[in-house]
């Protein structure tokens, strides 16, 4: 991480940054989530150098910060996962709805449940993980999991499912009828056998989900609305499903871990994404839509009416889940040991 | 004095100043060997951080956990192979690695041994030519050779030997072909500086005393090969059994190897003392197999 670091600092310094660099600002946030160009405008206006560092997953963020590495001023975590960064006091309180930029922030974006009042993060991005089928092979207009889990012989072998315990479980505790978050042990009894039975026909737990279903090795995968559109440009085919069961939203927002080098720094910039023109270059580059009022205007004319940035009428609202309690984590961890074992 | 040029002066002796020496070594294999373990071990018998983590409570409950889980509906502490199959599968996958490399390995390290000096160089060179590139990548690459879409799969059906593409990605013998490509050169080259050791007037010699090609093979040349064959293998073997992107990337994420089962403690799972756990017992194994070996060779030695 060290090294990449290093070298984007290399490749940094040979693009247009002014000598007078202002200090440096360290990101740690998921792949292809952050749009170059945005970056290059935030570098030109404070004369900051940006260093990005990926992760694929809340759990690597989550480990990596616990086990104490610091250096970064920023992280993008999921809504679930920043109930914990606060409980357990690993973020900087920088009261983010004292911002200039705030204002553009959506109201429905403010108060939400995971970061009363808008004190530590600011939102980037939200979206859903729903399914992207291949309606070449997936005929018809069913959006049910049954697609999934009890797959029609042209779907067999060809399944992926995201390499995510709690996405798996919670797409099939809906398919079951169950609560999210589960501890009933005969509720997980029922999981496992779901899965089980569905492993002999699934491809491969692999969160790549765009580069499967574009190759066509994937015929149904569980997938992020924005992969799945992205995976859309490159094999129109491709259809993002909204399951009748129910599905899962989520926020990813921008906060400031404990002991950041440069909190003023992340302040900037964090100022900087509520501006509807710069969360426009979000949407543009990831698909995913932005919780910013007013972004709409700079947003590309094609994603505008995109069906995998709004839900038709007739789909369920989305679900934000809380994190799970250890001992439902640990439970998980089980039933995914057997599957996989 | 000037035959004693790394005595830094008259009055160190030389035997101390030569131990002085061993001092960056030392203190990198204590920094970054015997640190990190007795980390791993502390943590090992403490109690896992409700959100990763440790808490400082001494406990066992990390290595009980690999024979014995909590039952899902009565609690009671019940025998589960599920942890035991992943180690098996690990130790499986790495001697069939460590087989099929000794196969392939044996006739190209001799033919290499056998060839001129400058065309040895060559091969040499050929040989270490994928070590240029990152594990990753080679280990994406061949993903990308084998896959559904790949070049081979593609060329079947354009032949049309094969309708349906053949399932070569995502499955065990995926991760089998990975462990043999990502290892193969750590059993070439012991193997061949064996074989280029090997003086061939010996070979000679016993035919010329009527030796059988069989016997002259086991009498003389596999004593002489033995170390290369041991070094080899064990450089195979070893990171065979603890591989994680193989099982991960070729093998689709489908069937755990105990390389990936740690990386799912430390992640997922948010259980980190039974991933130090598990990772004591893979450093166990990987230290059985080196002293079984190690005695062998001594007994060998002895006859």
């Amino acid at each position: 991480m060290k090294k990449s670091a290093i070298f984007a600092a290399l490749l940094a310094s040979t693009s247009a940054v002014p000598a007078s660099a202002a200090g440096d600002l360290f990101i740690y946030t998921w792949g292809e989530y952050t749009p170059p160009e945005m970056v290059e405008k935030f570098e030109k206006t404070y004369g900051v150098k940006v260093h990005i560092d990926t992760y694929d997953s809340m759990e690597t963020m989550l480990a990596k910060l616990k086990s104490g590495a610091g250096g970064y001023d920023i992280i993008v975590p999921g809504h679930d996962t920043m109930t914990i960064l606060i409980g357990e006091k690993l973020l900087e309180p920088i009261n983010v709805s004292a911002m200039p930029n705030y204002q553009h922030v959506d109201e429905m974006w403010r108060d939400v449940f995971w970061d009363k009042g808008r004190l530590y993060s600011a939102p980037w991005a939200w979206g859903s993980t729903g399914l992207a089928v291949d309606r070449d092979i997936v005929k018809g207009d069913d959006t049910s999991l049954k697609i999934l889990f009890e797959p029609d012989d042209a779907v067999k072998g060809k399944i992926n499912m995201l390499r995510d315990v709690n996405d798996v479980i919670n797409m099939a505790l809906r398919y079951l009828g169950k609560p999210r978050c589960n501890d009933n042990p005969e509720d997980l009894k029922a999981v496992l056998d779901l899965l089980t039975t569905q492993k002999q026909f699934v491809k491969s737990y692999n969160s790549e989900t765009k580069e499967l279903l574009v190759s066509g090795e994937a015929a149904v995968s569980m997938s992020w609305n924005g992969y799945a559109m992205r995976a859309r440009d490159e094999r129109p085919s491709i259809e993002y499903i909204y399951p009748k069961e129910g599905y899962t939203g989520w926020m990813d927002n921008v906060a400031v871990p404990k002991g950041a080098p440069d909190i003023e720094n992340a302040k900037l910039w964090i100022n900087f994404i509520m501006d509807p023109e710069n969360a426009a270059m979000i949407t543009n580059y990831a698909r995913y839509a932005n919780g910013i009022k007013g972004s709409e205007a700079f947003v590309d004319k094609a994603l505008a009416g995109a069906p995998e940035l709004s839900p038709p009428e007739s789909a369920p609202a989305p679900e934000f889940l809380t994190a799970c309690t250890p001992a439902v984590t640990k439970l998980y961890d089980r039933v995914w040991t057997k599957l996989l074992r | 004095m000037s035959a004693r040029p790394l005595a830094l002066s008259s009055r160190i002796p030389a035997r101390v100043a030569h131990a002085g020496l061993l001092w960056p070594s030392l203190g990198v294999i204590l920094a970054f060997m015997v640190a990190p373990i007795a980390i791993m071990l502390t943590y090992s018998f403490l109690v896992p951080g409700a959100y990763g983590g440790v808490e400082w409570t001494f406990s066992t409950a990390a290595y009980e956990q690999i024979l014995f889980e909590r039952d899902f509906l009565d609690d009671s502490l019940t025998f589960t192979p599920d942890y035991l199959i992943i180690v098996a599968r690990s130790l499986l996958q790495a001697t069939v690695a460590t087989l099929l490399c000794l196969v392939i390995s044996v006739p190209t390290a001799y033919y290499i041994a056998t060839r001129p000096d400058r065309v040895k160089n060559i091969w040499l060179f050929l040989i270490t030519i994928p070590y240029w590139v990152n594990l990753l990548i080679r280990t994406i690459a061949l993903l990308f050779v084998l896959r559904d879409d790949g070049p081979i799969n593609s060329a079947l059906i354009d032949v049309g030997v094969i309708g349906q593409p053949l399932a070569l990605s995502y499955n065990g013998f995926a991760i089998s072909l990975g462990l043999i490509y990502s290892f193969l050169p750590f059993m070439v080259l012991p193997l061949y500086s064996a074989f280029e050791r090997f003086d061939f007037r010996l070979l000679e010699a016993a035919y010329d005393l009527y030796a059988s090609r069989r016997v002259a093979f086991f009498r003389i040349v596999l004593p002489v090969m033995r170390p290369g064959l041991i070094a080899g293998s064990l450089l195979v073997f070893i990171p065979s059994v603890g591989s994680y992107l193989a099982p991960d990337i070729l093998g689709g994420g489908k069937t755990l190897m105990i390389g990936n089962l740690i990386g799912t403690q430390f992640q997922a799972a948010r259980n980190w003392p039974f991933g130090a756990a598990l990772s004591m017992i893979l450093l166990t194994i990987t230290l059985i197999v080196l002293f079984w070996l190690a005695r062998r060779a001594a007994q060998q030695q002895m006859n």
